[in-house]
């Protein structure tokens, strides 16, 4: 497909692929060009030596960024992307790993003194551990924060709210609450394969779940059409209520006059005579 | 060092002590807490502490359609706004593979590099001020004034454009604001910037702030992801513009300056030169923009022209269609650097074929400079932590997101 977009041109990502892919040898999982990306996925394990060997030997010689990204319906669910630049050969290219809560990924500060932040930043942002980082504190998210923000589970208004407390004199923290709940619109073609009940749409008839033994009338009983047990509840009929009596009674409960010019006392006068 | 007989402590030894920066501090450009180890005045070791500015705006983005999330963009680096959506709608086209018309080009870069200067104007501005001139700071923020005037009367806004759209740009400019732009580079721009510099750039005291502090050697700056003059203060002549040209810069004719000694001096002086590369290139743009549409005619991405809305049944369909659903960008992954005024600025942008962003990760310039902090700090006194601030060029918009 010929170039038509204006983005940034790099040199000729030819050939490279192939180089990458025969210098990495088994540490190389996948290895893919789109939309003229080098994307190369190396194992947890090897990314450490994996990107020392594209920094000494192919002259990827800057880390720019670490980037993690979040697939909850895969086993590994995090993605970490590195993004690395050749400044001589004025080149980028993508390096993946993936990960999950439970499995550390090799850190590459040995490699970048940079990786200490950027790593420290996707362990906040999406709870990745990095083995090897001595400084993996939270760096982004506020002290004390609790959970990893931009997980896709996490919700978008997120648990905590603070304000300034006028009769504290200080910031306190509160579980949110919304005035009104987030309003996530779906402008989704429903001609499109939309999984859900279209909104208006709930009265149609839901597809018929699948059954294992079709359902068969055998006796008359069977098919719900029988004579009711209580068929002479309909017989019976109940007194009418009573009628209400007006016992004349002052009614002490009653609102009063809304029409404040009337004086109170002129009015209950008025009731007596 | 200990003092063996202090009058003050009674004879007790004062070890190295720590004292607190920010958040609130007129000289940490934003919300910047420090915890500064010092000997004496002799910073020991720092340690930043970012992230209070911190907005979420890469989940916001996941929330939002590709065209909703471009205004998130703005309030990045909200110094130079323009320059943030730039690398987002490039990815979008990248991902889409879409062409976009050579006016658009041209006005893209002709308002990248103005807004170059409007960044430049606040830096420099508020660098010298840090360390401790007041004049040139007021004089700049003229210059300012101007290009923040140009912005409004192409987009409507003074700082929060919003004027880049996937496929070109939301409006035409008028003429005469062409017209008008080309006076100003002439006229004003180089009177007011060069007076101002006059002042600075052979000053004495403001050499002594900043000649040899926070030296960074080559390898230093490679290793810690230095990009755009923090990089080319230390003498690498790296700038995106010209190695890996987006949009018309392969067809502009300018220089890339370069520091030599590669402290807090020269990263000021090369932002300086910048200034005047930038005027160099607006004019060029200027002289050659040709007529033409300034946005992709592709209707499924960007919407019709209100007039033809009127007419046109099919028009109205897709203007309906763009800003309830906004348009697909095809699965795939991309990453995109542009060279914004402060370095590198980088949008990794993942789409699953949705009308979303799966995920969109902002690289910003600063958080990498201001890690490194800690390594240009260090054996420095505690005066020169606001001028080595100061030729970061942080923006806290764009370091925390």
């Amino acid at each position: 497909m010929p170039v038509l977009h204006s983005a940034p041109r790099c040199a000729s990502n030819e050939g490279v692929l192939d180089t990458l892919s025969v210098a990495l040898g088994p540490m190389l999982v996948a290895a893919k060009e789109e939309h003229g990306e080098i994307v190369l996925t190396v194992a947890r394990q090897g990314i450490e030596d994996a990107l020392r060997l594209l920094r000494d030997e192919h002259q990827y010689q800057q880390l720019m960024e670490i980037a993690g990204v979040d697939f909850p319906s895969r086993p590994e669910r995090f993605e970490v992307v590195y993004m690395l630049l050749s400044l001589t050969k004025n080149h980028r290219i993508l390096v993946k790993v993936t990960a999950s809560e439970a499995t550390p990924v090799p850190t590459v500060t040995t490699l970048w003194p940079v990786a200490g932040w950027l790593e420290r930043e996707v362990f906040d942002m999406y709870g990745v551990v990095f083995a090897g980082n001595a400084d993996l504190r939270r760096i982004l998210t506020d002290y004390g924060f609790e959970g990893h923000p931009f997980r896709k589970d996490f919700p978008l208004t997120g648990y905590q709210e603070l304000r300034y407390s006028e009769e504290d004199k200080r910031v306190v923290y509160e579980p949110v609450k919304l005035a009104q709940d987030f309003r996530s619109f779906d402008f989704m073609s429903p001609w499109e394969g939309a999984d859900y009940v279209l909104p208006g749409d709930e009265k149609a008839e839901p597809a018929p779940p699948p059954v294992d033994k079709p359902v068969t009338t055998e006796k008359k009983g069977d098919s719900g059409a029988g004579e009711p047990e209580d068929s002479k509840a309909a017989e019976k009929v109940s007194p009418a209520p009573p009628a209400k009596q007006d016992t004349g009674e002052d009614k002490k409960d009653a609102p009063k006059a809304t029409d404040s010019s009337v004086p109170k006392d002129d009015d209950e006068k008025g009731g007596e005579a | 060092m200990q003092l063996e007989q202090s009058p003050t402590t009674e004879g007790e030894v004062v070890d190295n002590y720590t004292i607190n920066f920010g958040p609130q501090h007129p000289a940490a450009h934003g919300v910047l807490r420090m915890v500064l180890e010092l000997d004496g005045e002799v910073i020991e070791r720092v340690d930043p502490h970012v992230g209070l500015l911190h907005r979420g705006t890469e989940k916001l983005i996941e929330h939002k359609t590709y065209l909703q999330a471009l205004p998130y963009f703005d309030r990045l680096d909200y110094c130079s706004p323009l320059c943030m959506e730039h690398s987002y709608v490039l990815a979008i086209e990248k991902l889409l593979n879409l062409e976009v018309p050579l006016r658009a080009q041209y006005l893209r870069v002709l308002f990248a590099e103005l807004t170059r200067i409007c960044n430049h104007m606040l830096n420099i501005g508020s660098h010298v001020m840090d360390v401790g001139a007041m004049t040139p700071n007021l004089w700049l923020f003229e210059i300012r004034e101007d290009c923040l005037n140009f912005f409004e009367r192409a987009s409507g806004a003074r700082m929060h454009s919003a004027w880049f759209r996937p496929g070109g740009v939301h409006q035409d400019v008028p003429l005469k604001l062409l017209a008008d732009m080309a006076e100003w580079l002439d006229t004003r721009l180089p009177t007011l910037f060069e007076d101002a510099m006059s002042l600075v750039v052979d000053n004495r005291i403001f050499k002594q702030r900043n000649v040899d502090i926070a030296v960074v050697s080559r390898d230093d700056a490679v290793k810690w992801g230095f990009s755009g003059p923090m990089i080319r203060g230390a003498g690498i002549p790296w700038d995106i513009r010209k190695s890996q040209p987006y949009d018309v810069y392969d067809r502009m004719d300018f220089e890339i300056p370069v520091g030599t000694n590669s402290d807090c001096y020269d990263r000021m002086m090369v932002r300086v030169e910048e200034v005047r590369q930038s005027a160099r290139i607006m004019k060029q743009c200027l002289a050659e923009m040709p007529d033409g549409p300034v946005a992709s005619t592709d209707r499924k991405v960007v919407p019709p022209k209100r007039a033809e809305m009127k007419s046109s049944m099919e028009a109205l369909i897709h203007h309906f269609k763009l800003y309830t659903e906004g348009f697909h960008v095809p699965e795939g992954e991309v990453y995109v650097a542009t060279e914004s005024p402060k370095g590198e600025f980088g949008v990794y942008l993942v789409s699953d074929g949705s009308n979303k962003p799966y995920r969109c990760k902002i690289r910003p310039t600063a958080f990498s400079h201001l890690q490194a902090m800690d390594f240009m700090c260090k054996g420095h006194m505690l005066p020169d932590a606001t001028a080595i601030l100061g030729a970061i060029d942080v923006v806290f918009g764009e370091c925390d997101r």
